[in-house]
């Protein structure tokens, strides 16, 4: 193992965030805080509760997962597409290192930074609503899990990404969508019942459902069922960035 | 000496079908400086790129220092520092802090005392905090040996080292060149600049077309360099070189009607006088002369057109 290495790519990359602190922190802390005062404030006011939980309370859950899903893509993808990009990628490819000690220094930095935010965000929607943890052990752990799985998902579009269009349009056409779609801003259950069996395809749903009922127990779908999918797609990513090393697809011609 | 480098059967054919290397083998010496010529498009930089794992082989097999680059990559790749052909640095980056992570990338501890000598050695100690893209061209290529050399290399690869390079950074290379070489530091170079192979390496190698063309001693290219060669047309076509002639370098060439003579022009012993003065004891007439000297890039020229 070399831990040289992998203690070199994450500090690395972790100064690259304290560097762009102001844009890494500050931008995503002031959207989520204009979503807290135009859904929590604003809006939630007259909306209806929703399984025993104030509109803005229940938005906190899903907002928190629509960045951390964002910030973990746009983080983990950014940081070995710019590499590639300059080509100063040559030397961690001529290095004594393996694919694993690779993606845990590039991933592990993505998702640390993506943490910090999750939590900075959820200290920061202390200041618009009230709300509780039920579970903050789950919390935590719901946290760190989608921000890992969804670092590698990122560190996968890193690579195949050929252009910096391309580095936004999976995030953009596809997160997004999914993340709204998914039961940020609505229970599930608030759907007609053909949309909640299509809305079941939207893996987003599980680990909204999943994060959600560790603030209030409450959730659209099991918790296990929620945390075995997050598990099936994180696999499905180390599965994906497995077969890339080894092939050395756009890595190695 | 011992091999730290050796290529067997190298291939390589891009996705694209092009076929950049057709069989390489390749021997590179413990602590030699090695020079590689070659042509634009010849295989040079696939050559080093499959080295360095850059690049995957189609077939074939390096080992470094005994290591096989794809089985023990790890021992392998350890022991190779790469400068690479194109100024490509994380321009946001100080030096210090890229140079920080070559070290730590190859494995290697940190030792600022070490980064602290490499960087001073390069001039570009009193830069170590400024961001790479506020640096001019000569000295991000400096940042680039710096990198090299940050995990302690026992092989240096140095990929167009000199290419677009200032006179005073070329001289400055090469002293560094031959400083790491006294250190034990094998050293393999790309180059166009052919004088450079001549003043730098112990042996040359030509790759033309994915082929290893010519592996060779400079000095004796030297040699080779340093001799002239003197074609005599004769008047009358000789079946053979008369006993007269016998003890000097001379052949028969052009169906007997050309001898060719090759000497040293340094030397005052050989040269044209004896053959001339031979010549008329044997009483040989010939119509004219025509002398040559041939130079590593006729040489170089000649092998690669003759492939072409």
């Amino acid at each position: 193992m070399n831990t040289y290495a992998i203690r070199a790519i994450y500090r690395f990359e972790m100064a690259r965030m304290w560097r762009t602190l102001m844009q890494s922190i500050a931008s995503p802390v002031i959207s989520t805080s204009l979503y807290f005062v135009v859904f929590g404030a604003a809006i939630g006011s007259r909306m209806m509760e929703i399984d025993g939980v104030s509109y803005g309370a229940f938005i906190i859950p899903g907002l928190i997962m629509l960045m951390l899903l964002n910030e973990s893509i746009s983080n983990a993808s950014f940081g070995i597409y710019m590499p590639r990009f300059t080509g100063t990628i040559y030397e961690v490819l001529s290095a004594p290192v393996s694919p694993l000690e690779i993606v845990v220094g590039y991933v592990g930095a993505a998702a640390t930074k993506s943490v910090i935010l999750g939590v900075l965000i959820l200290a920061t929607a202390r200041l618009f609503v009230d709300y509780q943890v039920m579970y903050p052990v789950w919390m935590l752990g719901f946290l760190l899990l989608t921000a890992v799985t969804f670092s590698l998902f990122g560190f996968i579009i890193g690579i195949w990404a050929d252009g910096f269009e391309k580095l936004q349009i999976i995030p953009m056409m596809i997160v997004t969508p999914l993340t709204f779609l998914g039961g940020s801003f609505y229970s599930i259950s608030m759907l007609p019942p053909v949309w909640q069996t299509i809305t079941l395809f939207n893996p987003v749903v599980y680990l909204i459902s999943g994060f959600r009922w560790s603030f209030y127990g409450t959730a659209d779908v099991h918790i296990a069922v929620s945390v075995g999918m997050t598990l099936l797609f994180l696999l499905a990513c180390l599965g994906i960035i497995a077969w890339m090393f080894r092939t050395g697809y756009r890595l190695k011609p | 000496m011992t091999p730290i480098i050796e290529i067997n059967g190298l291939t390589k054919t891009y996705a694209s079908g092009f076929q950049a290397l057709k069989g390489v083998d390749l021997t590179i010496r413990e602590g030699e400086i090695f020079a590689l010529l070659g042509p634009n498009g010849a295989g040079k930089t696939t050559l080093i790129s499959i080295v360095c794992a850059l690049v995957r082989a189609s077939g074939g097999h390096v080992s470094v220092a005994g290591h096989d680059i794809v089985r023990d990559y790890r021992a392998a790749r350890a022991l190779i520092g790469l400068v690479p052909q194109e100024l490509t640095n994380d321009m946001f980056e100080t030096v210090w802090a890229t140079v920080s992570l070559s070290r730590g990338l190859f494995g290697k501890p940190p030792n600022d005392v070490l980064l602290e000598r490499i960087l001073r050695d390069l001039s570009l100690w009193d830069k170590r905090h400024d961001k790479i893209m506020a640096l001019s061209g000569g000295m991000k290529r400096r940042v680039l040996i710096a990198k090299a050399l940050a995990h302690e290399p026992r092989v240096l690869f140095l990929d167009e080292p000199t290419a677009g390079v200032d006179v005073s950074l070329r001289r400055d290379m090469w002293a560094m060149v031959r400083r790491l070489r006294d250190d034990g530091v094998t050293i393999i170079l790309t180059t166009h600049y052919i004088e450079e192979a001549e003043e730098m390496a112990d042996r040359v190698g030509v790759i033309n077309h994915g082929e290893i063309v010519l592996v060779e001693d400079t000095a004796s290219l030297m040699r080779k360099l340093g001799s002239r060669q003197l074609s005599v047309h004769l008047a009358q076509p000789l079946a053979a070189l008369p006993p007269a002639l016998a003890g000097l370098p001379l052949t028969l060439v052009d169906e007997g009607h050309t001898l060719s003579y090759t000497f040293d022009a340094q030397d005052e012993q050989s040269g044209v006088v004896p053959l001339l003065r031979a010549l008329e004891n044997a009483g040989i007439e010939y119509r004219d002369l025509h002398s040559s000297q041939s130079s590593l890039e006729d040489i170089f020229v000649g092998l690669v057109e003759a492939k072409a």
